[in-house]
């Protein structure tokens, strides 16, 4: 798995996005992807898998008290975005997703025939 | 061209205070004893009312029993601990940008606000603090005899 930083042409939402932190952990059997979007309610949450492209996009959706100034702002942009490209072992259509407290996690298994076999090497 | 939406009401002066912070993310001048707090976990966006004080903490994934708020003298502390992810044996780790860890931020509330009137909310990794300012400090308008 790989990041795509270069804008693609057909994004349809050019809007300035929080590129949010991820840890990308992978083991024998798959890739687990954790990701913090802190004030992503879990309906304006998305996620997409189109052929080999993984895209998570979110809304951040704050309560303000009618009439609030800002002070001080470190978070100023009002979503979340972030593609990645899925290598061809990984099987897109298997993906299950948590979303809890802000932090998504995925898990993207490698397809069957795809899981590390040991090479065993011999000597001579 | 990218559009810039803006999640938090604009304020010229919030606008200016983050240009002069980016300015002094020079090495050699330091704001504060505990070290350039922008960039630090958790992300904090700050706002008030004439009513109230409204403190905004991004910290995602943390069990609410684990955040502790206190105020003293004035002095709002945001404290906690986020545990790393168990990494299975034998894992790779790719990428790893998220936070894990003991962290503390501290602001400094103005004088008007009441210790005893706060509320603190955390949902969808968001902790929202909200202190009430004391009555008498909110603007009153005097009749005329």
């Amino acid at each position: 798995m790989s990041e795509r930083t270069t804008a693609s042409s057909d994004t349809s939402r050019k809007e300035a996005a929080i590129l949010p932190p991820v840890d990308v952990i992978e083991d024998s059997a798959g890739i687990t992807m954790y990701a913090d979007l802190p004030g992503v309610p879990k309906d304006r949450l998305s996620l997409q898998i189109e052929s080999d492209t993984l895209t998570l996009e979110g809304d951040v959706v704050l309560d303000f008290p009618e009439g609030m100034e800002a002070n001080h702002v470190e978070v100023s942009l009002p979503s979340y975005r972030r593609v990645f490209t899925l290598s061809k072992e990984l099987d897109g259509s298997k993906v299950h997703a948590e979303f809890k407290n802000g932090v998504l996690k995925l898990r993207i298994p490698k397809v069957d025939h795809a899981q590390t076999r040991k090479v065993e090497i011999k000597v001579l | 061209m990218l559009l810039y939406r803006t999640l938090f009401p604009r304020n010229v002066f919030a606008e200016l205070e983050r240009l002069q912070r980016d300015v002094q993310q020079s090495p050699e001048i330091s704001p504060s004893i505990r070290g350039f707090t922008r960039g630090g976990f958790p992300a904090m966006n700050v706002g008030g009312t004439p009513k109230s004080v409204e403190i905004y903490a991004f910290a995602p994934g943390i069990e609410p029993s684990s955040l502790d708020v206190q105020i003293e003298k004035g002095v709002l502390t945001i404290s906690g601990e986020r545990k790393p992810e168990d990494i299975p044996e034998k894992a790779a780790v790719h990428i790893d940008e998220r936070f894990a860890g003991r962290f503390s931020r501290v602001v400094t509330l103005p004088d008007d606000a009441d210790p005893a009137a706060a509320q603190a909310r955390y949902g969808d990794g968001v902790l929202h603090i909200s202190i009430a300012r004391k009555e008498a400090a909110q603007p009153r308008r005097i009749s005329i005899q």
